[in-house]
C-alpha cells in the first residue's frame, strides 16, 4: 500500500508560510498527535471533514487551499 | 510513535508470548497424555490472567517511558499520553473489526467441534486459539495502518 488516499494537500507549504510552524505546534493546536500531522502531510491519512476544516481555520484559508482532489477523467 | 501505537505493540507482544508458552506446554502434555485426560483448565486460566497482568504492566511501562521521553523533550507528559485522536480511534476500530471477524470464524470451528462431540480440551483450546489469532490479526492490521497509512 503506497498512498491510500487520492487527496493531496499543501500542509507543509502552509506551515512554512505561517512562520515555519512545526508539526508539533500544529498538532498541539488541533489536539492531535504529531504522527497524525505527519501522516496527513504524507498523504497516508485522510482527515475527517471536521479536522480538515479545523486545519484550514488554523491557517486562515479556505478548505480548497489546504486539500485538493484530482479531477476525474 | 503515538502512545496508542505503543499500546498496540504491548498488546501484540503479550498476545504472542503468553499463548506460545501455553501451547508449547499443552503440546508437550499431548505427547504423553490423551487429550481428554489433560488438565488444561489451570494453565488456560493462568494464561488468560497472565495476558491481562502483562498488558497492564506493559501499559504502565509504556506510559512511564512516554512520560520520561516527553519531559526530556520539554513537553508535558500528559500531552503525549492523553492524546488519542481521530486517527487512533479509526485505526483501533478498523483493527478490532477485522480481529472480530477472524475470532468469529474460529468460534465457528469450536462450535463444529461441540457438534462432533470433541473432548472439552479441543473445544476450549479452539476457542482460546480463536481469540488469540483474532487479537493478533487485529493488532497486525493496526500496526500496518499506523506504519503504511490508513
Amino acid at each position: 500500500m503506497g498512498k491510500p488516499t487520492r487527496v493531496t494537500n499543501r500542509l507543509r507549504a502552509l506551515r512554512f508560510a505561517a512562520g515555519e510552524m512545526t508539526q508539533a505546534d500544529l498538532a498541539d493546536r488541533l489536539g492531535v498527535t504529531r504522527q497524525t500531522i505527519i501522516a496527513v502531510e504524507q498523504g497516508r491519512y485522510s482527515p475527517s471533514l471536521e479536522m480538515a476544516f479545523r486545519i484550514a481555520r488554523v491557517f486562515g484559508v479556505p478548505l480548497d487551499d489546504v486539500f485538493q482532489y484530482p479531477q476525474e477523467g | 510513535m503515538p502512545f496508542e501505537e505503543k499500546m498496540t505493540w504491548v498488546n501484540g507482544v503479550v498476545t504472542i508470548v503468553v499463548p506460545v508458552v501455553y501451547f508449547v506446554v499443552m503440546i508437550g502434555r499431548l505427547q504423553s497424555t490423551a487429550a481428554a485426560d489433560i488438565a488444561y483448565q489451570r494453565p488456560l486460566i493462568i494464561a488468560i490472567v497472565a495476558t491481562i497482568v502483562l498488558t497492564i504492566i506493559g501499559s504502565i511501562a509504556a506510559a512511564v517511558g512516554t512520560g520520561i521521553s516527553a519531559e526530556l523533550r520539554g513537553r508535558k507528559a500528559s500531552d503525549d499520553i492523553d492524546r488519542k485522536d481521530e486517527r487512533d480511534k479509526r485505526i483501533s476500530r478498523h483493527g478490532d473489526l477485522i480481529g472480530l471477524y477472524v475470532s468469529s470464524a474460529g468460534v465457528v470451528v469450536a462450535l463444529a467441534l461441540t457438534m462432533l462431540k470433541a473432548d472439552y480440551f479441543w473445544i476450549a483450546n479452539a476457542l482460546y486459539l480463536a481469540f488469540v489469532v483474532g487479537t493478533l490479526v487485529g493488532t497486525t492490521v493496526k500496526l500496518v495502518a499506523y506504519r503504511r497509512g490508513f
